[in-house]
């Protein structure tokens, strides 16, 4: 059986195919995040508050989802994993950046992809959290030199998940299904009380 | 319809574009996590990278950049050797950004979601909620650039791959907002 060669394991993303085919993934991409309400800051900064968990539902399945897809075809020998552009893992730079990240997405109220679909829906505070964006990485350019250093600490190189708990990948992927479950029980029996207890508004 | 969210309204936040007479309900979030999930699939069986969203703006702010000061973009560390390979917007990424301001806006079109305003909670002004927003994006961009990603390229697509450092990523950027959250109540509530 012949392996999937992708776009990026042949160099072709930049080629105007690989750019007709992103913008195509793009526009999917911003469908669903719409069709979940992520148009919308404050469905997306509900979970913070314990209102609503959209934000940790449709992640959490989209990541299961696209797992099990990946590892599943890799197992039929129909993709290479290797043909997919992975990021080595630098431990400290994605923790600090994951954290201000996270403090930027409910000060701001957007990420840079809900944001996308925030201004398409005429939110103002969108186009004005992107501008930010936009300066927070000019600002970051200016000291770039600076975190060359810390950007490339914690260096793990490639590692995965199953590597590091010693596990198959198929195992992997019914582990983070379980857990997911598991969190998706207890947001729906959290819900369901909370909606018990408190009077609609 | 049978995927309609199943959630009672939030409390405590005022109504949301979805909740305005005329406005179609948002889809069930496990379904749409499945079609997300599908997209992410296909990014990666097709295009071999996943889906990203920061590096369009970084791009686009380069050039944007680039339109006032060229010597000083050309020269940054940074930013100048996007410009090596003629315009730093002919970049996968960028495509991938405009279509999906294309296609939220599609949907929302569709579902008669697209209220031209500024959100915020019940409590907040117009001038708090634009200043944080601002802030809120200068810390994202900042930190998009040391994480190299952000919900898009790395919790979604690395925790897909099963990333060790974009798993690390997600566990830290839903810390960061936790921790937040208490201090821009006011904003929101």
């Amino acid at each position: 059986m012949v392996l999937m060669e992708t776009l990026f394991s042949q160099g072709l993303l930049g080629t105007p195919e690989g750019l007709a085919i992103s913008g195509l993934v793009g526009l999917a991409f911003g469908f669903w995040l719409e069709r979940a309400g992520f148009g919308s800051s404050r469905r997306l900064t509900d979970i913070f508050y314990f209102r609503d968990f959209a934000v940790f539902q449709v992640m959490f399945t989209a990541v299961v989802t696209a797992s099990a897809g990946l590892f599943g075809l890799s197992a039929l020998g129909l993709v290479d994993i290797d043909s997919i552009y992975r990021m080595e893992t630098f431990l400290w730079p994605q923790i600090a950046g994951g954290a201000v990240l996270g403090a930027g997405f409910v000060v701001g109220g957007w990420c840079p992809g809900t944001a996308f679909v925030g201004l398409a829906s005429g939110k103002l505070d969108a186009l004005v959290f992107l501008l930010g964006v936009g300066g927070g990485i000019l600002a970051y350019s200016g000291f770039h030199t600076d975190l060359v250093e810390f950007n490339a600490s914690g260096d793990r190189g490639l590692s995965t998940l199953p590597d590091l708990l010693g596990l198959s990948p198929g195992i992997t992927v019914g582990a983070v299904a379980a857990v997911a479950l598991v969190c998706f029980k207890a947001i729906s029996v959290f819900m369901k009380s909370r909606s018990a207890a408190e009077p609609q508004a | 319809m049978s995927i309609e969210t199943t959630l009672e309204p939030p409390v405590r936040r005022g109504p949301l574009d979805e909740d305005v007479p005329g406005a179609e309900r948002v889809w069930n979030p496990y379904l749409v996590g499945v079609g997300l999930g599908l997209t992410l699939l296909t990014s990666f069986v097709v295009l071999g990278a996943g889906l990203g969203a920061s590096g369009s703006v970084a791009r686009g702010s380069a050039w944007l950049a680039h339109l006032f000061a060229p010597e000083a973009v050309e020269g940054n560390a940074y930013l100048g050797p996007w410009f090596s390979a003629g315009s730093p917007l002919r970049y996968y990424l960028v495509f991938m950004g405009l279509g999906t301001f294309a296609g939220g806006l599609t949907s929302a079109w569709a579902a008669n979601r697209i209220r031209p305003g500024v959100e915020r909670g019940p409590r907040a002004s117009i001038l708090l909620r634009l200043v944080l927003a601002l802030l809120g994006g200068l810390a994202a961009g900042f930190a998009s650039r040391v994480a190299a990603g952000c919900t898009s390229g790395q919790a979604l697509t690395g925790g897909a791959l099963f990333l060790t450092g974009s798993w690390a990523f997600f566990l830290a950027f839903f810390g960061g907002a936790f921790l937040l959250a208490w201090f821009v109540r006011k904003e929101w509530s």
